[in-house]
């Protein structure tokens, strides 16, 4: 536990250094790098609610990361072109306002995720992790025929959209939005975790029948935990979307949802900052390994087998331990 | 009878040609302790299951408290204020303890949509938990991660979940299965009390128990009750001796 928090102190130090150092050495590169990290890393807590702590596996949460993105894209695009969205019943425009866009980003994701929950926790085991995937599919192809906001090509946005009070082209700024809302995320999953539903979701994950038994219904549970999820999930989306002011198929790719599970796994699985330690480490090994080979996967891989077979608890394990109950 | 607290009616359950239950009817009545015994395979795990709500009977009729339950699942079943113990432990075996006894207070006392406060602050549901946990003798364990208690304790444990849930009656699946002479009686002497709070349905082989507690034994055999009574009248019954008891009884 004193172990775990050393290293979780750890994390949040550099996560606040590391952009601080690159803004004072003026490397704005590596800001951009840090914001990509820390955005992957708010992907892979939302992740962590649903599979860490209810032990959902879900190979379809690009799905919810596409549809922030897509959020910020056709809000943004058509605010950018002065067109608004639809005229009729009533004239929707677009917006360059990064809360509303959040807004919209994290509803429409937690609708499709309550949906797609809905149907895909009315399975388990392996079943669950196709139903996911083949919804995370489906969107995919979706927006690969969806020639009005680009189709394969993707949907480009000029300008980053706008946060009051802050400009947000300057990368530290827009740095600090997303470290913010990380942090922020973080502290509601540490509560929900230590909360009357994360101790009946996790009771659930372990034995479903003993919650049953005392009146709870898992499938509810799961379903809840599946939507905060996605909704926290489509918000990374949508930060992304604004990090590289492009949106495209892949954000809903299956290779996309399959990575957010490593984040996890590289970190360990229920753990607080596991999926935060696991975005920095892939994030890192895709800059560092990646400019010398493009085949730059296979270390991941490599490193990815050597954590499920040595240290299943993820690097956080390794370095703090056991995990403890929660108390 | 207006002190039945749980009845069976007419239960049938088929599984493609094999027939578990035929025609089972029963009721459990305030204050008693009504023991379920027969050889394996008999149906009794079945006829739990169906009571319980996590099977569904093909005919007949389940009634809880004076209201059909038969249509409802086991979660609307516990909520009505069946209590239940597995034969084989059913708990969180991560989590303490304690966590698992404030699982069995937060389903009978409150919502668990709750997403801030921590669970162990709530004083409400603390109460209920070291309340339970001191009456099974498990306080002292209570921070001990489940997967570590023995066998035995973790028996305890689940008697002291159903506690937790203040049940009208306790539906409990062999308490007793794996538990040493000395283990089984310290659970007998605690069952034989429990009964003033609410009746149970007792499903058990260990017979010194079943003989020790029960007010009424009903006897399956091949999905049917061949036999319900007294002790002595259970004993006594041949064709009872014949199929399960022998001659020990």
């Amino acid at each position: 536990m004193k172990a775990e928090r050393i290293v979780n102190t750890s994390v949040v130090a550099a996560l606040v250094l590391f952009p601080l150092w690159a803004w004072m050495t003026d490397a704005p590169f590596l800001i951009t790098l840090a914001t990509k990290a820390v955005i992957f890393a708010l992907a892979g807590v939302g992740l962590n609610i649903a599979l860490g702590i209810g032990g959902l596996v879900s190979l379809g949460h690009a799905a919810f990361f596409g549809l922030g993105g897509y959020a910020m894209g056709i809000l943004a695009s058509h605010a950018q072109a002065y067109d608004p969205i639809f005229n009729a019943p009533f004239v929707l425009e677009g917006t360059k306002s990064m809360p509303v866009i959040w807004l919209v980003a994290i509803i429409s994701s937690g609708l499709a995720a309550l949906a797609i929950g809905a149907l895909s926790l009315r399975t388990s085991g392996v079943y669950f992790i196709m139903i996911t995937l083949a919804f995370g599919q489906m969107l995919y192809y979706f927006s690969i025929s969806w020639p009005a906001y680009g189709g394969e090509d993707g949907l480009s946005i000029y300008v980053r959209n706008s946060f009051p009070g802050m400009n947000t082209l300057d990368p530290i700024q827009y740095y600090v939005i997303c470290v913010a809302l990380l942090f922020a995320v973080l502290l509601f999953t540490s509560r929900l975790a230590r909360a009357p539903f994360g101790l009946a979701l996790g009771a659930a994950r372990q034995s479903p029948l003993r919650v049953k038994t005392v009146g709870i219904s898992p499938y509810k549970l799961q379903l809840v935990a599946f939507t905060i999820s996605g909704m926290i999930t489509g918000l990374a989306g949508a930060l992304f979307a604004d990090l590289n002011r492009f949106v495209s198929p892949t954000m809903f790719s299956w290779q996309l949802s399959g990575e957010i599970i490593v984040f996890i796994l590289i970190g360990g699985t229920a753990r607080l900052f596991g999926p935060v330690v696991g975005a920095i480490v892939f994030v890192l090994l895709e800059h560092l390994l990646g400019g010398l080979s493009e085949y730059w996967h296979i270390y991941l891989g490599l490193l990815l087998l050597l954590i499920v077979l040595f240290a299943r608890g993820g690097l956080i394990g390794l370095l703090a331990g056991k995990e403890r109950s929660h108390d | 009878m207006t002190d039945v607290v749980l009845s069976v009616h007419d239960i049938c359950k088929s599984y493609g040609g094999l027939q578990a239950s035929k025609n089972i009817s029963l009721d459990l009545r305030m204050g008693e302790i009504h023991a379920l015994i027969g050889p394996n395979g008999a149906g009794k795990s079945t006829l739990i299951k169906q009571i319980a709500g996590s099977e569904t009977p093909c005919s007949g009729q389940v009634r809880l408290a004076g209201k059909d339950v038969t249509a409802l699942d086991t979660v609307a079943r516990a909520r009505r204020g069946l209590g239940r113990t597995f034969q084989i432990s059913e708990l969180a075996m991560e989590d303490t303890v304690f966590q698992n006894v404030i699982l069995g207070a937060l389903g009978a006392g409150g919502s668990p949509m709750r997403f801030w406060r921590n669970v162990l602050g709530m004083d409400d549901l603390r109460g209920v938990a070291e309340a339970a946990l001191e009456r099974v003798g498990l306080a002292a364990k209570a921070a001990v991660r489940t997967s570590e208690l023995s066998h035995g304790q973790r028996r305890q444990l689940e008697v002291a979940v159903a506690l937790t849930l203040n049940p009208t009656a306790f539906v409990m699946d062999e308490p007793m299965a794996g538990l040493g002479t000395a283990g089984s009686k310290t659970l007998t002497g605690f069952l034989d009390g429990l009964r003033t709070q609410a009746p149970i349905l007792l499903v058990e082989h260990d017979m010194d128990a079943v003989f020790a507690l029960a007010d009424r034994i009903s006897v399956l055999v091949y999905g049917e009750i061949i036999a319900s009574g007294t002790v002595n009248e259970i004993r006594s019954d041949a064709a009872v001796r014949a199929a399960y008891l022998g001659d020990e009884a």
